[in-house]
């Protein structure tokens, strides 16, 4: 008598929405993969591009404002140049390593849970 | 080619009312006039979309439901609960990127987002409002954030202040991503219109060009809306989760 209706697929829909909704609840903050790499490599390339030289500037503002405060030009803005392009390379590899787009985030400690996709502890090790 | 036909002629900003108060301008741009005309573009299109709320939804509501439970998800999934506070805030600087971009696709429109002025400005918000929110809720502990955990303590000096310019590089990268990417794509579509005309018969391969180049950009405009938002989320577990 209960041939498979209209009923039985929307009991089937319900049970895979609660699977669903199950699933979404339990994936806090990092249990999605957070970057997908958009495919894209002229994107890529350019975010590579932006984040070394917007580093490389902060650390050149920085340098500057500070020579300028404490009247020792030029030599700490050298020494943050230095620094700057550090920290665009720091950036770089922080993304290459698929934190993703988080610039200047930090790899789980590691004592604490890994991340999917993340072997191995990070700048730290 | 005549001086008004420079493909970087869409990019000037124009006094419509000029207004003069003190030493300041703030006259009413062409900027301002299409920051108020995606403001109410936005506005718009929920408002009227999600009007007869009717419980099938129409195309209209659907795309009005769509983008919110686009952003919804995204803030869930990059955030958690904690991030739902924020959605609100989150939702408004995705509709605003989005459209902005959306409206400067519109021939003889002006891309706002095209401006770094407009984008720093938006991305400074992002990262001032991330760091209170931070020091808020860390408060002195917000600052371990600077030193790696495990690191030896003579290594301090050295890398504190890398993390920190890596830190403060956080709006310049953010705003420079959607800024540029904006201006570079309207650059080279004007560019490459401007060779139709000039090459006569042979004029058909740039124009055949333009067309696929103008479904790029159309992509782009949600794809760099996208990532402002993903990029404002990211900055916002950061600052509730502080690893």
């Amino acid at each position: 008598m209960s041939e498979p209706g209209p009923a039985d697929d929307l009991q089937k829909l319900d049970a895979r929405l609660k699977r669903a909704e199950e699933a979404a609840r339990k994936s806090g903050p990092g249990g999605v993969p957070k970057d997908k790499p958009s495919g894209n490599a002229l994107g890529l390339a350019l975010r590579v591009g932006v984040e070394l030289v917007s580093a490389l500037a902060v650390g050149l503002a920085i340098g500057w404002l500070l020579d300028a405060w404490l009247g020792t030009r030029p030599w700490l803005m050298l020494v943050f140049i230095l620094l700057g392009g550090a920290a665009g390379i720091l950036n770089v590899y922080r993304m290459a390593r698929g934190f993703g787009y988080a610039v200047g985030y930090k790899p789980d400690k590691p004592t604490g849970r890994a991340r999917p996709g993340d072997q191995g502890p990070g700048i730290e090790g | 080619m005549a001086a008004g036909h420079s493909p970087l002629s869409q990019f000037e900003i124009k006094r419509w009312v000029p207004i003069q108060i003190g030493d300041l301008d703030v006259s009413f741009t062409n900027s301002a006039a299409f920051m108020a005309l995606t403001v109410i573009g936005v506005s718009a299109f929920l408002v009227l979309g999600m009007r007869r709320h009717a419980l099938v939804p129409g195309r209209w509501q659907s795309m009005a439901e769509l983008s919110y439970v686009f952003i919804a998800n995204l803030v869930k999934d990059t955030v958690g609960t904690e991030g739902r506070p924020y959605f609100p805030f989150i939702f408004t600087v995705f509709m605003f990127v989005l459209f902005g971009n959306l409206f400067g696709m519109v021939p003889y429109g002006f891309t706002f987002t095209s401006h770094i002025i407009v984008t720093f400005t938006m991305a400074v918000v992002v990262f001032l409002g991330v760091t209170v929110i931070a020091l808020i809720k860390h408060k002195l502990h917000f600052f371990t954030f600077f030193m790696p955990p495990g690191v030896p303590l003579i290594m301090a000096p050295l890398l504190v202040p890398i993390e920190i310019i890596s830190y403060l590089s956080r709006p310049i990268s953010l705003s420079v991503r959607l800024f540029a990417n904006m201006l570079a794509g309207h650059t080279l579509l004007k560019v490459f219109a401007g060779f139709v005309v000039a090459l006569g018969l042979f004029g058909a391969f740039p124009l055949a060009f333009v067309v696929a180049l103008t479904a790029l950009e159309v992509v782009i405009a949600f794809l760099q809306a996208f990532v402002f938002t993903i990029l404002t989320c990211l900055y916002l577990n950061d600052a509730l989760h502080l690893h």
